[in-house]
């Protein structure tokens, strides 16, 4: 091990609470172990993947008591996700840790930016109609 | 996307297209990288399923969980689980997991969510140029 455990820990706590709020642990998690901590690829998608299911499990009981989980809808995704993820990940397998954070990097680039992108316009519309409702910017119409 | 939203409610057939061809890369993702299948799931239920955003995340955490299960297990079974950090990582990951879920009610999701895609740009990024 090349770093003090402390750094892995609190890396996880990191991964966890955004994990926790909804907005896609791994997608820090992983990025936080193979930067900073040069875990290899394989071994931080292990790690995340791990660490997912005993938090779905638990959210997805919460959920369902809360009336909020679609099941049909979620087969619809789970049943073809399944056979993609079988292949994947044994495709995986094969590839070198290093090619695999190359690909994840490109993902996340590719996701980041159509994501700020999106946000980015939903900001300005909304600004854009709070400056037409304030009385003292004069309307077009 | 409010134009998109609405012709896909009227063309179910589309949608479900739509929907299953999501899917089928939320599985390579979460096969190749292990992870980031959620980032394709939960828009693929908003916007192609016009669900709201908690039920779609709701339902998109139901519907990884089965990947991820699969997933675990052939990377397992391959050698890749370190447990020499691996069990603190995950208990980390739990304890923070909790934490976020309670904060969620308290923070202001939308300068949050601006601030993280910046930051999932910037580290993928320094993946790249490693």
């Amino acid at each position: 091990m090349t770093h003090n455990l402390i750094f892995y820990i609190l890396a996880g706590i990191a991964g966890g609470i955004m994990g926790g709020m909804g907005l896609g642990g791994g997608t820090l998690l992983i990025p936080l172990l193979t930067v900073f901590l040069d875990v290899n690829g394989k071994q931080a998608a292990a790690i995340n993947l791990i660490s997912f299911i005993p938090m779905s499990v638990i959210a997805c009981v919460i959920h369902a008591k809360n009336k909020l989980l679609d099941i049909k809808k979620a087969l619809l995704i789970a049943l073809p996700a399944t056979a993609t993820c079988v292949a994947s990940s044994l495709l995986a397998q094969r590839i070198s840790a290093d090619s695999i954070s190359k690909g994840f990097a490109v993902f996340l680039i590719c996701l980041a930016s159509v994501m700020l992108v999106t946000r980015a316009y939903s900001l300005w519309r909304d600004a854009c109609s709070a400056l037409r409702a304030y009385p003292l910017f004069p309307r077009p119409d | 996307m409010d134009k998109l939203k609405n012709f896909l409610s009227l063309h179910r057939k589309t949608a479900t297209v739509a929907t299953v061809t999501a899917a089928l890369l939320t599985g390579i993702a979460n096969g190749l990288f292990g992870g980031g299948g959620g980032m394709l799931a939960v828009p693929a239920y908003t916007v192609f399923q016009g669900m709201e955003t908690k039920k779609a995340h709701a339902t998109a955490v139901a519907a990884i969980l089965p990947l991820s299960l699969i997933s675990a297990i052939i990377y397992i079974a391959n050698g890749n689980f370190n447990p020499s950090f691996g069990y603190y990582v995950c208990g980390a990951v739990i304890i923070g997991g909790i934490t976020g879920s309670f904060l969620l009610k308290k923070i202001s999701s939308r300068l949050l969510e601006f601030i993280f895609y910046g930051v999932m740009l910037a580290a993928g990024i320094r993946m790249l140029n490693r």
